[in-house]
């Protein structure tokens, strides 16, 4: 049986995630847990996040997870969702904090003042269900339409230094990256636990994913 | 690009979905879990559960609609109603809430939006507003279900709860609740045009044309609505259509 490991470090609601993980693997063991050695054990990990990145850090440290998390992340099939995917990076201008240096680049917070085409207000949270553009054929995008809606809230982005990483973009006004991969990692900045069929497709695909 | 949301409101008592005009004269309109399974299948963007009771006997209904329906329906759930504490907080996102929705309390006691904010994430922290217009140009707050004037500016208010770390506005207009002539267009406009945080426009809506004013004249994040939703007038699917045909990008 597949055990997929959902890590807790205390921020934000873990139910969510849980209950879709639960809906399109009923199989599947799903476990959410702040305990290092079951997150050595699973089969698989996601690694969510909500809140201000300054506090996830200090949550995750607090707890003792942050080598189990990257040695998740450089080992088995690997998931970060917002803020779990912009934890990945090296810096974020969210607090001014170091994040867990995974991938090279920054998190960026979205401009002031943005506006569409017909010179509307462009707010901050990026908040609501906007196109998601693959640039790639990942496995996890199977099933999925291109630029299929997602359900994104969030007021920072990740820049990748490294470009091949980009799987999909998104445009607020401008293109931003909503989803990286590399290896037996995935990262998405929208919520595929929120995001209906086009989120459980996504998901689904993950747990079956063999990198 | 950014979709317009489109958000059905459930109004929760006694374990019921229930719809009053101006705040009182409630009529049944059905089972939430139900309801909630049919706006998803409609292509509803979000869904906003109030606890319109919210007195302690009942508390536990709500948390266990909550936990039905997010084990079914996958898209964001805003509960509001009753939430005091940072606690509360805590609960109905254990629940299963991905957003709260704070009214009262925010006004009682606006140190919870931050302490909620700054824990949970803005995210999750809604700040509902019940206005009513006292002069020209002039919207004032009122709390405890429409019942207690403020003397707060429903502007100033707005902008105060954004900076205290609200990442949402629902904003009700109390003269056009219930009265199926429409969202107050200028109250919408004031508020989305003084704030950087997303707004939901509620309150007055009879029939399509409204729900698309909102956005494309008031300026609306996101529009909800109650009753042309439960009584079957129109399904979520054909308000976005509609929508579409007035050139406003949705979720189809």
């Amino acid at each position: 049986m597949v055990n997929v490991a959902i890590v807790d470090y205390g921020m934000g609601n873990l139910r969510s995630v849980e209950q879709a993980l639960r809906s399109v693997a009923p199989e599947a063991e799903i476990v959410v847990t702040d305990d290092a050695r079951v997150i050595a054990q699973a089969d698989r990990v996601v690694f969510p996040g909500q809140g201000a990145m300054p506090d996830c850090m200090r949550e995750l440290d607090g707890r003792g997870l942050r080598a189990a998390v990257l040695e998740a992340a450089r080992s088995k099939p690997f998931l970060g969702i917002c803020i779990g995917l912009q934890m990945l990076f090296e810096h974020s201008a969210e607090g001014d904090v170091a994040g867990l240096g995974l991938l090279r680049g920054e998190v960026l917070r979205f401009a002031a003042n943005m506006h569409d085409t017909q010179g509307n207000k462009l707010k901050v949270p990026h908040m609501g269900w906007n196109q998601v553009g693959h640039l790639t054929d990942h496995p996890l995008w199977n099933g999925i339409d291109q630029d299929a809606r997602f359900y994104f809230v969030h007021s920072y982005y990740v820049k990748p230094q490294d470009t091949d990483l980009i799987q999909a973009t998104s445009d607020y006004p401008q293109p931003f990256v909503c989803a990286v991969a590399r290896d037996n990692l995935f990262g998405v900045q929208f919520h595929p636990e929120k995001s209906q069929a086009a989120g459980l497709k996504l998901l689904q695909n993950f747990v079956q994913w063999n990198p | 690009m950014l979709a317009k949301r489109i958000i059905p409101c459930l109004d929760v008592t006694h374990g019921r979905v229930v719809k009053g005009v101006s705040f009182v004269s409630l009529r049944d309109a059905g089972d939430p879990v139900e309801i909630a399974r049919r706006y998803d299948d409609q292509g509803a963007d979000e869904l906003t559960f109030l606890d319109i009771t919210a007195s302690s006997d009942d508390r536990g209904i709500i948390f266990r609609i909550i936990e039905q329906v997010a084990s079914q329906v996958f898209i964001p759930l805003t509960v509001g109603g009753g939430v005091r504490e940072v606690n509360d907080v805590r609960n109905l996102l254990n629940a299963g809430a991905d957003k709260v929705s704070i009214n009262t309390s925010a006004v009682l006691n606006p140190q919870l939006v931050a302490d909620a904010s700054s824990r949970y994430g803005s995210q999750c922290i809604v700040v509902a507003i019940d206005a009513k217009q006292v002069a020209p140009e002039r919207w004032e707050v009122f709390t405890h279900g429409g019942r207690k004037a403020t003397g707060l500016d429903v502007v100033e208010w707005s902008k105060n709860m954004q900076s205290l770390g609200a990442g949402e506005i629902l904003l009700t207009s109390m003269d056009r609740d219930g009265q199926k002539n429409g969202f107050d267009l200028a109250l919408t406009r004031r508020v989305t045009d003084a704030l950087e945080i997303p707004v939901i426009a509620s309150g007055g809506v009879g029939n399509l044309q409204h729900l698309a004013d909102g956005v494309t004249l008031g300026g609306a994040d996101a529009v909800l609505a109650a009753s042309i939703f439960h009584f079957g007038e129109y399904t979520v699917q054909q308000a976005k259509q509609f929508m579409k045909t007035q050139g406003i990008e949705v979720r189809l």
